[in-house]
């Protein structure tokens, strides 16, 4: 994290907040904090804010706000951040189905890493996933945390098409594809609910700097969930994070 | 509520508004109109709030039947329409009738026009927004390009056709040349550039690729030198922002572009001259000059002043009644029945 933040200027209309020039879970919690004070303020200009892994980016409109006024403004906030009280994040819970027709990769995924399939299952569900931003797709979420006894380099040849609600790793990484996409991850399992559906009263399931844990679901479980989905009466499970719940690390 | 039927769909013809915003935190593209001056214009003529769904259509325009009487407004790039097989005229609100036919003939300067219909096009309204982002299937039109066969509805217009019919926009704001000079502020990664690098950007002249299109323009050009890479950790993207990948050739982002990206952003282009990058076309020259900020800001306030002062004189409010009276007549003994308004000057 930087000793001071740097304000970046991202051409007339925006302007950039930079608070480091690394991925952690402390400059994630300062872009968290920061987001969480503006819109608070409800400043009036500010039109929008995209928090990214180590910056937040304020869209503005420039005749509404002045940017003397708006440095200002974000100036003090900035000063005032300790003394806000944050909300935790929320815990969202991602119900999946591993392997089988859905997780086609997750023996190689096994195999890479030295592990029967439980393992990978067991090692993937016990983590809470931090939610760095969103982007590349509407609501594909990068999240970090993953353990690295799990970590498999991507298929040599990607897949034209990935279904929505597909569960992958990529190296390190792991994620969700929130829509239809070609992509080369290997697939180890899928969800039944939709992280994005652009008539539901909140289009995307997810935020940044929420956090997810996946749940490990049946065959069963996965229709009876895909249909309560279909019907609107699924209830997402979500809950508030404990402080320091993550004794799994997030190495 | 009227209906226009599209017999030919042209190149790229899309519903758009002025954009979907409110939802880039959740990796969900702005889209809309790309040309945001012309389009705003276009829905001035006819009556229109200013961000109302329009066709936005790219080089080779479609043919458009009218099913129902109807005020429409055609402006941007000039793409050459006829109506009927007649010239018809830009920048002006047109009466069409029913089974009228609008067609475009080619290019003659710009890139994008935008046709306007008063009462705006009725498509559901997703997330705030009309737009059509084509690559995400949202939005618009059911999420694609309009095709051959289909049906638009046309909202209720706010006035009666007649009161809508004969404005114009007397003032040109832009002329679409054959080579444009953008101007620039710097940042947010202007610093991962070398000196060399800055001044080879502002010194020579770019060529717009056969790779533009509403996502971005890619320029071929002089290299941009880094001071390490093109490369970053992926922060936010907006509208204009001039993005510089390790190969050194810039690439203009527009209206379909990323919520985020990891690449070098050198500049962004002032938001007064995007309409300019929305007219280019493969072929078209760039030249960028640097601008301060303030500088943006002041341009940005004069535009708009200007297109308040357009939008002013197009604007016929209906004139107050202040006394009606009902006559009963007979003429060659049949009755007529005749209402005469007076109205406040």
């Amino acid at each position: 994290m930087y000793d001071e933040t740097k304000y970046l200027i991202a051409g007339d209309k925006a302007l950039v907040m930079e608070f480091g020039n690394s991925i952690s879970e402390e400059v994630n919690n300062k872009i968290r904090s920061m987001a969480a004070a503006i819109e608070t303020k409800n400043i009036k200009g500010i039109v929008e804010l995209v928090p990214t892994y180590r910056s937040l980016m304020i869209h503005y409109h420039p005749l509404e706000i002045s940017y003397n006024k708006l440095m200002d403004t974000l100036n003090e906030l900035e000063n005032q951040l300790e003394t806000i009280e944050l909300p935790a994040p929320q815990i969202i819970e991602i119900p999946t189905l591993y392997g089988g027709e859905y997780g086609p990769d997750i023996e190689n995924v096994a195999k890479h890493n030295q592990l029967t399939v439980e393992e990978v299952i067991k090692i993937h569900t016990s983590s809470e996933y931090l939610i760095y931003m969103l982007g590349f797709t509407p609501g594909f979420p990068y999240l970090g945390g993953m353990d690295s006894k799990i970590a498999t380099p991507r298929l040599e040849s990607p897949r034209t098409k990935i279904n929505a609600g597909s569960v992958g790793i990529a190296g390190g990484q792991t994620g969700i594809y929130p829509i239809d996409s070609p992509g080369g991850w290997q697939l180890i399992g899928r969800t039944p609910i939709p992280l994005y559906d652009p008539r539901r009263e909140t289009p995307i399931l997810l935020k940044a700097g929420n956090y997810i844990v996946f749940k490990s679901i049946g065959a069963n479980e996965y229709k009876e969930i895909e249909e309560a989905v279909k019907k609107g009466t699924y209830h997402y499970k979500s809950y508030p994070k404990k402080e320091g719940s993550d004794q799994h690390g997030t190495s | 509520m009227g209906q226009v039927k599209i017999i030919k769909p042209g190149l790229l013809t899309t519903v758009q508004d002025l954009g979907r915003y409110g939802y880039q935190q959740y990796g969900v593209t702005v889209s809309g109109v790309m040309d945001n001056v012309s389009a705003r214009l276009a829905n001035i003529l006819v009556g229109n709030d200013e961000g109302e769904g329009l066709l936005e259509i790219t080089m080779l325009g479609p043919e458009i039947e009218f099913l129902e009487d109807s005020v429409i407004a055609i402006t941007g790039g000039e793409l050459l329409p006829t109506l009927n097989n007649n010239v018809v005229a830009m920048g002006k609100s047109l009466l069409v009738k029913k089974g009228d036919k609008l067609a475009f003939k080619g290019v003659k300067s710009g890139c994008r026009s935008y046709i306007a219909f008063s009462g705006g096009i009725e498509v559901p309204v997703l997330m705030g927004s009309k737009a059509t982002f084509t690559r995400g299937n949202i939005g618009g039109y059911e999420g694609r390009a309009l095709k051959a066969g289909d049906t638009l509805t046309i909202g209720t217009p706010k006035e009666s056709l007649s009161s809508l019919v004969g404005k114009e926009i007397h003032e040109n704001l832009y002329e679409y040349k054959h080579t444009i000079e953008l101007r620039v502020v710097l940042g947010p990664q202007e610093k991962a550039f070398t000196e060399k690098g800055l001044q080879t950007f502002f010194a020579n002249q770019y060529s717009v690729t056969n790779e533009c299109d509403r996502m971005g323009y890619r320029l071929e050009g002089e290299r941009i030198e880094h001071k390490d890479g093109g490369d970053i950790i992926s922060d936010g993207i907006s509208m204009g922002a001039i993005q510089v990948p390790s190969h050194g050739s810039p690439i203009i982002m527009m209206a379909d572009r990323q919520t985020t990206g990891g690449y070098t952003k050198i500049g962004n282009v002032v938001t007064v001259d995007l309409p300019k990058v929305a007219q280019a076309k493969p072929g078209d020259k760039v030249v960028f000059k640097e601008a301060t900020l303030e500088e943006a800001h002041h341009l940005l306030k004069e535009l708009e002043s200007k297109i308040a002062t357009l939008k002013q004189q197009c604007s016929t409010k209906e004139k107050e009644v202040i006394k009606t009276r009902k006559f009963h007549l007979k003429v060659n003994g049949k009755p007529y029945e005749v209402m005469v308004e007076e109205l406040k000057n």
